[in-house]
């Protein structure tokens, strides 16, 4: 299973890379392979704050759709305009085309508090 | 209670298969990607495990009499060797199960339900068949049943068996053995493609499976789980038992009075000559305009309108289209093709247009 070294985790199988107060979140390749190819990506709009574990917008697989949530409060400064016409990027480069929101924290030391890779690792079992 | 397991579950868990419970039984959802499973049908063939269907066996000199009287049409006119879509309905004229028949001889017919109905249709058939002489054996747990289907499927199939499936008629069927193992081949399915059903003892399921893998590695066969299953059928417009059909659902609702013969007399006869002639809804296809999934349950509306209209019955990312597409119910005066309904997916309205179904058929030969 691929999991960035660099990264945090949530709970709920996002991933975080935090840079200069912002953050890029998206879906781990291990939530990725458990929807199975997804066909639609619902993004919120720029400007839009967050709080932490908010619903911020829905992933869609051809047999399921799951909410994604905040795994830290910020506001919306970008979204990844490119999953519209390739959502498919959620499954074949999860931690890059696939990214989904960028946000800037609204405190910048909370990505601190998510899982590390050791810990998402034991969460998913291996 | 418990999932049952399909004799092939090995198989299938060798294959790193996802596993969900389908009809009372533990079958494969998914090998790897759904949508690559999809096309590998439309293009090449798929391997499907079918083992969940059920079997049932109505034999007997009033085996064509009892089975008239019990569905909406009368299996009896199959001659030997062919197979039919039947429906068996309530006194109400609603859908109890959809089912294939095949005449395997004069006496002979082979009724195969859906997993989940298997229970439901056997107590059923008994009860209307008790007047006839006929015998019916649930045969569900002694057979295997796989399907190959695609347009290379009869190229695959065709070194293994000494039948000739490439000259078979659609909806033929015939005894034969397939690998040395003996199989009812049928030239049936429920994806839109060409394709071939096998029913095979329990224990051969293994066998038939790794031999027609094996047999088709080199031409673009792959195995395929029932994700791919209901992509395939929803594309050609199939109806699912639970989705499009049920007991409040008459078969003209569905779109499958072309299956109701009025004209013989049949349990539910009066319920349904009545439903025939004012349908309550109507199925139709839809292609979403807007973005998202339309799913089942979801609700149906008229542009400018909040209160719900209609229902989806099963909607997904159409593969093979590009676009997300559903069936739903709605009334009869939204049927038509061209109209523009919405299906509100999250709370918002999302544009759709009713299409003709099927929304895929397949090339002609």
């Amino acid at each position: 299973m691929d999991l960035p070294e660099t990264l945090r985790y949530s709970k709920d199988h996002e991933w975080l890379r935090t840079e200069h107060g912002e953050a890029v979140v998206g879906i781990t390749a291990w939530a990725a392979d458990e929807l199975g190819d997804v066909v639609f990506v619902e993004l919120p709009e720029i400007g839009r704050k967050l709080g932490q574990d908010e619903t911020f917008g829905v992933i869609e697989s051809v047999k399921t759709a799951s909410d994604l949530f905040a795994p830290v409060a910020g506001e919306v400064i970008a979204v990844n305009d490119a999953l519209g016409g390739d959502p498919e990027m959620v499954n074949s480069e999860p931690y890059e085309g696939g990214w989904m929101v960028r946000l800037r924290l609204d405190d910048a030391a909370a990505a601190d508090e998510l899982l590390d890779v050791a810990a998402y690792r034991e969460l998913i079992g291996g | 209670m418990t999932a049952r397991r399909t004799a092939l579950y090995d198989a299938h868990a060798a294959l790193e298969a996802r596993f969900t419970e389908f009809g009372g039984w533990d079958m494969p959802v998914r090998y790897g990607s759904i949508i690559e499973e999809h096309h590998a049908v439309r293009k090449t063939a798929g391997l499907f495990d079918l083992s969940h269907m059920g079997e049932l066996r109505v034999s007997g000199p009033g085996a064509a009499a009892g089975l008239a009287r019990a569905l909406v049409n009368e299996p009896g006119r199959l001659t030997v060797g062919r197979a039919g879509y039947s429906l068996l309905c309530t006194r109400d004229g609603g859908v109890i199960d959809d089912l294939i028949t095949y005449r395997l001889e004069d006496d002979v017919f082979l009724v195969v339900p859906n997993a989940s109905n298997r229970e439901s249709v056997a107590s059923e058939l008994r009860e209307r068949l008790a007047g006839y002489e006929v015998a019916l054996e649930d045969e569900t747990l002694a057979t295997s049943l796989v399907a190959i289907q695609g347009p290379a499927a009869a190229g695959i199939l065709a070194p293994l068996t000494e039948l000739g499936v490439a000259g078979m008629r659609n909806y033929a069927a015939a005894q034969t053995t397939v690998a040395a193992v003996p199989a009812l081949v049928a030239r049936t399915g429920y994806t839109g493609e060409d394709g071939f059903e096998l029913f095979v003892p329990w224990d051969q399921g293994p066998a038939i499976w790794t031999t027609l893998l094996e047999a088709g590695a080199g031409l673009g066969l792959r195995p395929c789980g029932l994700g791919a299953r209901d992509t395939l059928r929803l594309e050609a417009g199939m109806p699912l038992y639970g989705n499009e059909l049920d007991r409040g659902t008459s078969p003209f609702e569905a779109g499958l009075g072309w299956a109701v013969k009025l004209d013989h007399d049949c349990v539910g006869q009066a319920a349904l000559e009545a439903r025939s002639a004012t349908p309550g809804k109507q199925l139709v296809g839809l292609v979403l305009q807007g973005r998202g999934i339309a799913r089942h349950g979801y609700d149906v509306t008229r542009p400018g309108e909040a209160e719900p209209i209609g229902t989806v019955t099963s909607g997904s990312q159409s593969p093979t289209l590009g676009r997300p597409i559903a069936m739903a119910y709605v009334p009869p005066a939204d049927a038509a093709p061209g109209t523009m309904l919405k299906v509100v997916i999250r709370g918002s309205a999302v544009p759709a247009e009713v299409v003709p179904l099927p929304f895929y058929r397949r090339p002609g030969p």
